[in-house]
């Protein structure tokens, strides 16, 4: 009825861009729906995104230096740190004033700990200083240059002077560089001593455990997951019962228990003795090293593992074995050529679930992992809670996200994520 | 068309029993005889055994008694996948992480057939069902007639000399249903393959097969081609299931071989045909097909008992009216008449007498 030429917009009845009309109409609708979810978007920002951003402008940000020892990191500047030649008097006296202001406010401990993390040593250096520093006038007392290198002979070593102005700048990548082994140093980044490499090694077993984890929970829950679709409805409920059991009970209780089963006075092994596969004297230890983690961590991710694959298998209608078996297919390479691949999408839900999950695993391997057993996300624990070198621990939680988003990133290019299915 | 000799048996079930809780007898000793190149429907409502017959066949499901036969040789402990017997499914069952040539190949591949060999067959298979064009899709980007049409050609392929169908029409609509069954018994009459097909559709069952096998709970109720079927049920059960019928209940008064008087519990007096009654006095419920019900009293035979009528509904179905009438008491008994020029066209209300041939009115068990 209405004539509307192909370069006209389309009007509604009165009169406005039709466009226009459907966009007011729906707005109510969109208002509604936002309110509806707002708790839940609120939540997700203070609980989810921010802390993520918090860590992530942590592992870059070193504002403590140059906060606490203005006038020095200025002086600086115009040092050249490969000259070979110490720092002149005027930053000597530069830092004399910062330090003493630094000792007045009581904030010089906090600079010497950050300073600690880079080069041992320099926290008792700061604190003998800043004890002299606090009676000195500023103004009549220079030159400071020898003053200083009497209180502590480490300020006439050119180490220490490379360090504070290393880590003088606001943001530095130092943090990111020790958690890969890696120390920041005047001439640029090098390798950490071989005594001091721990993390990278960390992050491998953290890496190569989880895959083994995730194997072994795969080879696991299969055949539960298999039983679990095709068993009749009531020896299928309580298969099920028994595979969620673990869920109510307490994930502390469930590790103490692996450590009476596997401890070599445990369960295991008396009963390895027992049979006379061991001898009393060569009782397995399987505790207290990756053993102990491998299967700890295997028993309380499987159903993380099962649940997907389950109910991916349950969509499976069993027509399709039937059908391959009719056309002359036998049970293997009916199961193989055709029950498989589509049970695929379960197990590739399930594995991308049990590895996240075990890559940053904490408790179990703290509890059964003893040295050999424990993950990268016990060292951020220990930086966090210890060491207090939360900017180290910052570094290393990113690289672990991002290590995480990577073998995403790869699991999706090759297998495709479309292909995970959580069910139906 | 029904051979019953043992020797030409293709396929044969023998006092077959198969119960699933060992409580109840799903089916109830079976006995079946199906010569080759035979087109044999299994016709029952849902429950009645049909199924558990065609999967015990198959090898899906064992029998708890009896044996089954392929060929001479008993296949009861013969596992599926030995037996060579192609089958169609329900849900066509294709494999949906293949394409529709790589679902074709399976079946030669676990065969082990070269590839050009195999290549060969998957190409002729389709070409049979006129699919050759959709060999690289997926099952998924198929309708449900093509998807039909892959199964069977997947069901053909390996050249089985039985084929087994699962109610293979019954996701399909009315008219590519209808096109499917003329192709489908057309194929298996050309390639003189034995197709054992289960529905519990009875159109389907009439139209395809050469001989149909009805099932009631656990048993055979008639065994016979689909006119014999429809004209000479056997009892109320086969009378009622397969296609419209009016019942009517009453005692029998007279019996001759050919030839009975039943009074109907309303009084009136019929003439029928006995077939499942032995004796006088006994209950019998009569079966009148509604196109062989007679309007006109000069056709029916001389002295034959007729029926007053009160015509409660009349129905215009274009080709055939269609008269419910309240006779002895049923007041579903229905009447159906060609639409020809000189038919008359009955108002509710009317009152008709109605008879029919003594041969057309079967006397069956109560």
């Amino acid at each position: 009825m209405v004539n509307t030429p192909s370069d006209k917009i389309l009007l509604s009845a009165d009169g406005r861009p039709l466009k226009q009309s459907l966009s007011r109409s729906l707005r109510q609708q969109k208002i509604r729906a936002l309110l509806l979810i707002a708790p839940l978007l609120i939540f997700i920002f203070v609980a989810f995104i921010m802390p993520i951003v918090s860590m992530l402008s942590r592992s870059v940000e070193n504002d403590l230096v140059s906060k606490t020892l203005p006038q020095t990191v200025q002086a600086l500047q115009s040092w050249d740190a490969l000259s070979g030649e110490l720092p002149s008097e005027p930053v000597y006296a530069a830092f004399a004033l910062d330090i003493q202001n630094a000792a007045k406010a009581k904030v010089h401990t906090k600079v010497a700990l950050r300073l600690n993390y880079e080069k041992s040593g320099i926290a008792s250096l700061f604190k003998k200083t800043a004890r002299k520093a606090k009676k000195w006038d500023i103004q009549n007392d220079g030159p400071f240059k020898d003053k200083l290198i009497k209180v502590h002979k480490g300020w006439g070593e050119i180490e220490v002077w490379k360090t504070l102005k290393t880590h003088s700048p606001r943001y530095t990548s130092g943090y990111f560089l020790n958690a890969i082994d890696m120390r920041k140093t005047a001439e640029g980044a090098d390798f950490q001593p071989e005594d001091k490499t721990i993390l990278i090694k960390l992050f491998q077993r953290t890496l190569i455990m989880s895959l083994i984890i995730t194997f072994s929970c795969i080879l696991l829950g299969y055949p539960v997951a298999w039983l679990l679709a095709n068993l009749p409805m009531r020896q299928a409920n309580l298969l099920m019962i028994l595979v969620l059991l673990p869920f109510w009970t307490s994930l502390l209780v469930r590790t103490s228990a692996w450590k009476v089963m596997l401890q070599q006075q445990g369960v295991i092994n008396d009963i390895l003795v027992q049979l006379s596969l061991v001898s009393d004297e060569a009782r397995l230890i399987m505790i207290n090293n990756e053993i102990g983690t491998i299967v700890a961590m295997t028993h309380i991710l499987l159903p993380f593992m099962i649940l997907p694959m389950y109910s991916v298998m349950q969509t499976i209608p069993p027509s399709y074995l039937r059908a391959a078996k009719s056309l002359g297919a036998t049970n293997w390479t009916a199961f193989w050529r055709v029950y498989f691949p589509q049970s695929v999408p379960g197990i590739g839900a399930g594995s991308i679930l049990v590895f996240i999950l075990a890559i940053g695993y904490y408790i179990t391997p703290e509890i059964v992992g003893g040295t050999k057993g424990v993950f990268i996300s016990n060292r951020i624990a220990y930086h966090i809670l210890k060491s207090l070198n939360w900017g180290l621990a910052a570094a290393l939680g990113t690289i672990l996200l991002i290590a995480v988003l990577v073998l995403y990133w790869t699991y999706d290019k090759i297998i495709g994520i479309d292909n995970v299915k959580l069910g139906g | 068309m029904a051979k019953d000799s043992h020797l030409e048996a293709f396929v044969s079930f023998n006092r077959v029993q198969k119960s699933y809780d060992g409580e109840t007898l799903v089916v109830k000793d079976l006995n079946l005889e199906i010569p080759k190149g035979e087109f044999l429907t299994m016709l029952g409502p849902s429950g009645s055994g049909k199924t558990t017959c065609l999967m015990m066949l198959a090898g899906f499901e064992t029998a708890t008694h009896g044996d089954i036969m392929l060929n001479g040789i008993s296949i009861n402990n013969i596992p599926p996948h030995k037996r060579g017997i192609g089958m169609v499914f329900q849900n066509y069952a294709l494999f949906p992480h293949m394409t529709v040539a790589e679902n074709l190949s399976f079946p030669l591949e676990v065969r082990k057939l070269e590839k050009s060999l195999r290549e060969e067959k998957v190409k002729r298979a389709l070409d049979m069902v006129e699919m050759g064009e959709f060999k690289g899709r997926r099952p998924a980007q198929l309708s449900g007639g093509q998807q039909q049409r892959i199964a069977l050609a997947r069901a053909l392929v390996f050249e089985p000399e039985l084929v087994l169908m699962d109610e293979p029409l019954g996701a399909l609509d009315k008219q590519l249903r209808e096109k499917m069954q003329f192709e489908i018994t057309a194929l298996a009459h050309r390639l003189g393959i034995t197709v054992v097909y289960v529905t519990h559709d009875q159109t389907e069952a009439l139209t395809m097969s050469d001989r149909v096998a009805v099932f009631n709970d656990g048993r055979i109720q008639q065994l016979a081609t689909p006119d014999q079927l429809y004209e000479e049920p056997e009892n109320s059960f086969v009378a009622q299931f397969i296609g419209e019928n009016n019942t009517l209940d009453g005692v029998v008064k007279e019996l001759k071989s050919d030839f009975a008087v039943v009074k109907l519990d309303s009084g009136d007096i019929i003439d029928c045909k006995p077939v499942n009654v032995s004796q006088v006095g006994e209950r019998t419920q009569v079966s009148v097909r509604p196109e062989r019900v007679e309007l006109n009293k000069n056709k029916l035979p001389k002295k034959a008992h007729t029926l007053t009528a009160e015509v409660l509904e009349f129905i215009y179905m274009g080709d055939t009216f269609r008269t419910r009438l309240k006779v002895a008491g049923n007041e579903n008994f229905i009447v159906k008449t060609r639409n020809s020029s000189n038919q008359v066209r009955l108002k509710p209300g009317e009152k008709v007498e109605i008879g029919w041939s003594p041969e057309c009115c079967r006397a069956l068990d109560a």
